[in-house]
């Protein structure tokens, strides 16, 4: 009996093995592609890039220094916020050199669909009112954006207040992280405390999105 | 038994979804698309032919005392190779079903199969009925992803019907699950007396 369950186990274990080293290959591309795709659709042209990684709020932040010819065209900041309203929020977020926001890509939510889930769509609200303008030249709230029902200019998504204001907590870091490497500000400090005042508001809301 | 009457059992005689009614997590949680039902399904239907097979194949040495987890572990292997195939050849998929794909090791319909029909049939019977389970189970999400989205989302497949604005959320939502699941089990049975 025992010997019949360990032979399953060993051959399943084996099959599983073999699966895994075919496939471990085609993932890591698959990872990868996904990666540049997200890095073309919001930084211009580039040929090198170099990685910074930081710590803010203790998520990890990579920032790409995208650059051409030895000159640095662009940031693309990955970013991510635990506010969503279904858990974590990944956004790709490209910058100008001067700080001007080149567009957004969501690399992974799992907000409502129907709902948070238009944050994915091209022209939705909150890439309207981010994409090609400069973050320290909108309304901030404490220094960081913020969606109007928080004082902010950003437009929130339809029925979706706390997806939107995950999104927005996401495009704050990013802002930093690009602050941080384009500029050598130190800025992560400050917001870890602004970004934990907000959080029991974004709770309240949660009970109905 | 006759092999075509297998095959058809399982989309309507033995539908899992509409007259078995097992697998019933899986079912409200991915049909919030057309593509995402048909996507759960096909996945489970390849587990489900594939576990079908070989339990059929070895169950002559398994010892009953040990054949639940004898299945279980069978089905995992199979689970776990699916996912990691979906994941490197269909990586948006595989992000969009998320944690229901590894979920489909303990979905019922796969053991309940391996159980009822796999453990007592000969190996081409049981990939027959895994293929017919597998159809109908395709077919039932894909109806209801479909009816979901047109409903909730004013698309099909991913493409709008221009109707987009003016959709009750509802549909795509938990509670839509329930209820088109509900109206479309009475709809079925109704039509499947006939």
């Amino acid at each position: 009996m025992t010997a019949v369950l360990f032979g399953i186990t060993l051959v399943a274990s084996a099959g599983v093995g073999v699966v895994n080293m075919i496939t471990v290959e085609p993932i890591a591309q698959a990872e990868l592609a996904a990666k540049n795709e997200a890095l073309n659709k919001v930084l211009p042209a580039f040929d090198n890039q170099e990685i910074v990684e930081l710590e803010i709020d203790d998520m990890p932040i990579v920032t790409y220094v995208a650059s051409k010819d030895d000159e640095v065209v662009g940031y693309a900041v990955e970013t991510m916020s635990k506010q969503g309203f279904g858990g974590e929020i990944k956004l790709m977020v490209g910058f100008t050199p001067e700080g001007k926001v080149i567009n957004v890509n969501v690399l992974k939510q799992t907000e409502t669909p129907g709902l948070g889930t238009k944050m994915t769509e091209e022209g939705n609200p909150l890439i309207r009112s981010i994409k090609g303008q400069i973050p320290e030249q909108k309304k901030l709230v404490a220094g960081k954006l913020a969606v109007r029902k928080d004082g902010g200019d950003v437009d929130a998504l339809t029925a979706a207040t706390i997806s939107s204001r995950a999104y927005v907590d996401a495009i704050n870091r990013a802002w930093m992280a690009y602050r941080n490497v384009a500029l050598g500000e130190t800025v992560s400090d400050t917001a870890s405390g602004a970004s934990r005042t907000n959080e029991p508001q974004a709770q309240e809301g949660g009970r109905n999105e | 038994m006759n092999k075509l009457k297998i095959v058809l059992s399982g989309i309507v005689k033995n539908n899992p979804t509409f007259v078995l009614v097992l697998g019933m997590c899986p079912t409200l949680g991915t049909t919030t698309s057309a593509e995402n039902g048909m996507g759960m399904g096909l996945a489970t239907m390849a587990v489900l032919i594939m576990s079908n097979l070989v339990i059929s194949l070895v169950k002559n040495i398994i010892p009953d005392k040990v054949r639940i987890p004898a299945f279980i572990v069978i089905i995992a292997s199979f689970v776990t190779i699916i996912q990691m195939l979906m994941q490197a050849f269909v990586p948006a998929l595989y992000a969009s079903l998320g944690v229901f794909i590894p979920l489909i090791v303990v979905n019922c319909i796969i053991l309940g199969r391996a159980e009822a029909f796999a453990s007592k049939n000969t190996p081409f019977d049981s990939m027959l009925d895994g293929i017919g389970i597998g159809l109908g189970f395709t077919l039932s999400l894909t109806v209801i992803g479909a009816v979901r989205e047109v409903l909730g989302g004013g698309s099909i497949f991913g493409y709008p019907l221009g109707i987009g604005d003016y959709t009750p959320l509802i549909f795509v939502l938990a509670p839509g699950a329930f209820l088109v699941l509900g109206y479309l089990m009475v709809l079925f049975n109704k039509l499947a007396k006939k």
